[in-house]
């Protein structure tokens, strides 16, 4: 280790999956200081790291010294620091409300002692997917993420999260294995799995389609974009609230990072236009499916569960526009829409989730009209959800805003307009089932249900998320320069070799 | 020397203390009450300065980047200053008015919470430099009204939000798909820069076309242009100071003066002579006009009466925008402060009826002149201005709105004014006889009393402050350093452009 940035991009790692050791054997009344902590200890590390990244580009990390293919890399880039803050930004809140969830007595024994070792065992291989460069770590990371997701999913033992955690253990295991066919079929053209080093030889064959398909389709499982969304709204609904706010914001967005990076990193050469525009339509047709299946439910957490399917699908119009004759033009603006709708949707769908525990805590269970005069009875909580809400229409200045409106801008500028209504009518999806739910909080409540009391700590969790989720529009400026460190030079040739169709 | 710091200020007087006033608990009223004066009469001194300033020809701009090609930017040119100025002080009476009115009353952290943030909304809508500025604060504007359109809780308010909200959401996403496409062809261009858009003309006509067609159905709700007026007469069930400040300076004001940036600023004035869309617009307006007097005609509840006047009224702006000549732009601005003022008066009046008598419906109203004098003065000289009867604010408007139409030779908007105040006068003058002649049949329940006046003095002094503002404004129209006179210059600009 020559450098203090190679120090932290290590820690980054070694510091989560040494702690969900330690929580795992230290007593159960030790075990949220010990995950507070490491918390704690890692938003500064990738704080530090973030800073060091800004400050003198991207770092590299040569695990025992040995140079790729033979070693295995690690590298910080811009969209990699992006993904780690995020990643630390919203497990630090949801980490001290799910300290307090399972210090409650009628939680689970077990639960509360496995959630800790769990979480940071996720958190660590989310970091390491985020990091790595190398296909079969990242299958490895992946497979290791996803049984740490089903383990959380069902940490609450009843019946319901369980039939729901088997479905997501069987989703999980598909797309793994498709995953790791594509691999083993790219491994075996060109006998190199470092992503760098892969990108450069593809030749852009029948092979790199299949195994680019085979990949593709494994991920898409993974991150539940319709039609492979079956699992994700019985999996997000049923665990407990800090859970589904790490599945939903976090979980989803791993996969997703990595399609992303075998998209731009791997398979410059083999995505087509055609791609493009059929993973945009997979998007276009969640979006608006996702939300309109969302203001049917009579269950706020289905219905937030239903809105991650519809808020996936804004994630996917990035492709098409990445792939457009002529992008150069517009792609920053394509990126920021990506970047942003991944942490505007991950702050704010983690602030709904706590939002929605802490009204469950209070009346005992998650029906619409649960809500019922919740503005006069806790507005702070009612102010989360409100603003979360904001976000996820996209309405300004809140961070849902940026990305919609660089999507627009990105999708009229290349001339595919036809995105614009997709967008425009989840909006409105969204904007209903948003208003329908606070149109109930400001209605009285017919008879004085006495609240169980929750602790302002536990709002406030959820109203700092949801505050996040609305000030990233406004440190938009500060975030994107984060954004093109290693990344120029990379995604700019993206068509021109390959497009134009089969 | 450039100020930076004294627009954010301006935005900033109103948004702090909103956002204090959450924090607080819900019976801090002394608190709450002077943080709220304060705001208020804070923005008012801070906008009398920006005026001074601004003649002395001292410049106020604020940057602020937002990401790829957003920038936020407030700034002072005449027209905002105008609106400025409009809201600083209407918000500072009906400041007063709303502590008066909700005296006593639960909730009232949200309600002035809410409240403040929706004049930051309307001065941030005034200042903005851009369009994307204006988008910004017209959507916040939406968000801030919701929870006061909301505010009773009762199944007629939900009802009301809903509608308001299915309106304005729908209005916005328009809006936001217009003011997207603006930037995709034109790039991030401020108010008054017109030149790109006009050199795009010759290409892509038929687009610029539509986008201004785009723009204007999106503002259009907000500025009640028929068929999208809807929510307008719903959403009077709000509290009357919310009512009152929705109709005079904040909601609806924000769609007309949107109008006026698009016309005026975006388009400029000749690209959409000659891209023919001015008088369509101006139709539009005029069938809207006559449309909100016959519905406001059927009325008997009083707010209700007043809101399909304000359909009218506003529409009284949009024609002036729209009629292609200085004079009727004159008019328009002239209008878009005086109706303000005097539509205030209406409400804030109709609001002490309730709070004191109880009383809805105009039908009930037979006699309280005795009861209500100093009340139902005020509200006299406001109606007879909506008639346009002189020397009240409301002459000047129509005077200039009429002349426009005849420099531009549509000799039709004279019969339209005057129909419409045929109309009025149809609707208002009824309203004077029945509470100023006619004998009351029963005793009326007295609410709420008060030790010295008629009603209490924090809603009885708005509405005498704002009567009179309606009176001064047209007695000294033609004074200098008035409304017109700042109006004939804003206006001059944009014809000389």
């Amino acid at each position: 280790m020559e450098e203090p940035g190679q120090l932290l991009l290590a820690l980054c790692l070694l510091v989560p999956f040494s702690g969900a050791l330690l929580a795992l054997f230290v007593p159960v009344g030790w075990k949220n200081e010990v995950g507070l902590v490491i918390s704690l200890l890692l938003l500064g590390i990738i704080f530090g790291l973030t800073a060091g990244v800004m400050g003198g580009g991207t770092v590299h990390l040569q695990l025992g010294g040995w140079e790729p293919p033979l070693g295995i890399g690690l590298r910080a880039d811009g969209l990699a620091m992006v993904f780690l803050l995020f990643g630390a930004l919203v497990g630090v809140p949801v980490g001290i409300y799910a300290a307090w969830w399972y210090s409650r007595k009628d939680e689970g024994k077990r639960a509360t002692e496995l959630f800790w070792p769990l979480w940071l065992f996720l958190w660590g291989a989310m970091n390491g997917l985020f990091l790595s460069v190398d296909l079969f770590n990242w299958y490895v990371l992946l497979e290791v993420l996803g049984l740490a997701a089903v383990g959380l999913a069902v940490l609450s033992g009843q019946t319901k999260a369980l039939i729901a955690g088997l479905r997501y253990l069987l989703a999980a295991l598909v797309g793994s294995m498709a995953y790791l066919m594509g691999v083993a079929l790219l491994y075996a053209s060109y006998g190199v799995l470092d992503a760098g080093l892969l990108g450069e030889a593809m030749r852009g064959g029948g092979t790199d389609q299949v195994a680019f398909a085979l990949m593709m389709v494994g991920l898409l499982i993974k991150t539940a974009l319709l039609p492979f969304h079956f699992w994700l709204p019985g999996a997000h609904s049923a665990a407990t609230p800090p859970v589904s706010a790490i599945l939903s914001a976090l979980v989803v967005k791993a996969s997703f990072y990595l399609i992303l990076r075998l998209w731009v990193d791997v398979f410059g050469e083999t995505v087509t236009y055609a791609a493009g525009q059929m993973i945009g339509w997979l998007g276009a047709v969640a979006i608006v499916w996702g939300s309109y299946q969302a203001l049917r439910q009579d269950r706020l957490k289905r219905m937030v569960a239903h809105s991650t399917v519809s808020q996936i699908g804004y994630l996917f119009l990035l492709f098409p526009l990445l792939t457009a004759p002529g992008a150069e033009a517009w792609s920053a603006q394509a990126w920021t829409g990506g970047v942003f709708q991944v942490l505007a949707h991950g702050l704010a769908k983690a602030a709904l989730f706590l939002a929605v525990g802490i009204i469950v805590l209070a009346m005992g269970n998650d029906r619409k009209d649960s809500l019922l005069n919740m503005v006069g009875r806790m507005p702070m909580t009612t102010f989360a959800l409100a603003l979360a809400g904001v976000s996820l229409i996209g309405l300004p200045p809140s961070g849902g805003f940026i990305a919609k409106w660089m999507f627009l801008e990105a999708s009229l500028a290349s001339g595919q307009w036809w995105w614009a209504p997709m967008m425009v009518g989840g909006s409105l999806l969204t904007a209903g089932y948003i208003f329908m739910v606070l149109r109930i909080a400001f209605a009285p409540a017919p008879k004085k249900k006495k609240l169980r009391r929750v602790p302002p700590a536990l709002e406030l969790t959820a109203l700092g998320l949801a505050v996040m989720a609305l000030l990233i529009g406004v440190w938009a400026e500060e975030v994107l320069p984060l954004l093109d460190v290693g990344m120029t030079g990379e995604f700019e040739p993206i068509i021109g070799k390959g497009g134009g169709g089969h | 020397m450039e100020n930076t710091w004294l627009l954010p200020l301006i935005v900033g007087s109103s948004l702090v203390p909103g956002v204090l006033i959450f924090f607080l608990r819900e019976e801090q009223t002394v608190w709450r009450t002077s943080l709220n004066l304060f705001g208020a009469l804070l923005k008012v001194f801070l906008v009398g300065v920006v005026l001074v300033g601004y003649f002395r020809g001292e410049i106020y701009a604020f940057r602020y980047e937002l990401g790829v090609g957003l920038e936020l930017y407030l700034r002072v040119d005449a027209l905002a200053l105008l609106f400025a100025t409009l809201s600083s002080i209407l918000w500072l009476v009906t400041t007063l008015y709303a502590i008066g009115y909700l005296e006593g009353t639960p909730y009232r952290r949200r309600f002035f919470g809410f409240f403040s943030l929706c004049v930051t909304a309307s001065t941030g809508i005034a200042l903005a430099g851009n369009v994307v500025t204006f988008f910004i604060f017209y959507e916040f504007l939406t968000l801030a009204t919701y929870p006061l359109v909301v505010h009773k809780g009762t199944e007629q308010a939900l009802q009301a939000g809903r509608t308001y909200l299915c309106y304005t959401i729908g209005g916005g996403t328009v809006l936001f798909v217009g003011v997207v496409w603006l930037h995709v062809l034109v790039g991030a261009v401020d108010f008054g820069d017109t030149g790109r858009l006009a050199s795009l003309v010759e290409d892509q006509g038929g687009q610029i076309f539509l986008l201004f067609w785009v723009l204007i159905l999106g503002l259009g709700v907000k500025a009640a242009l028929f068929p999208l007026h809807g929510w307008l007469p719903v959403a009077m069930v709000a509290p009357a100071p919310v009512s009152a400040l929705l109709h005079a300076v904040a909601v609806v004001k924000a769609g007309v003066f949107g109008i006026f940036r698009v016309v005026y600023d975006v388009f400029g004035v000749q690209m959409a002579e000659d891209l023919g869309v001015l008088l369509p617009l101006a139709v539009l307006a005029a069938i809207t006009i006559i449309y909100g007097s016959l519905r406001a005609l059927a009325q008997d509840d009083l707010k209700r009466r007043l809101a399909y006047s304000t359909v009218s009224q506003l529409s009284y702006i949009t024609l002036g925008v729209a009629s292609s000549s200085m004079l009727a732009s004159v008019g328009a601005l002239v209008h878009m402060v005086n109706q303000g003022v005097m539509k205030i008066t209406l409400f804030f009046c109709a609001g002490i009826i309730i709070e004191v008598l109880g009383l809805l419906k105009v039908s009930q109203m037979a006699g309280i002149g005795r009861r209500l004098p100093l009340t139902m003065t005020a509200f006299t000289i406001g109606a007879l201005g909506m008639i346009g009867l002189p020397p009240i604010a409301g002459f000047i408007s129509k005077w200039y709105l009429g002349l426009g139409g005849l420099e531009a030779g549509h000799a039709w908007i004279i019969v339209i004014l005057l129909t419409s105040s045929a109309l009025n006068a149809a609707y208002f003058l009824p309203i004077l006889h029945t509470v100023w002649f006619e004998t009351p049949e029963e005793k009326w329940v007295t609410k709420r009393r008060s030790r010295y006046f008629e009603a209490p003095w924090t809603l009885l002094f708005p509405a005498l402050v704002t009567a009179l503002i309606a009176v001064v404004l047209g007695l000294f129209a033609a004074g200098p350093y008035s409304i017109l006179e700042l109006s004939k210059a804003i206006a001059g600009g944009w014809y000389s452009r």
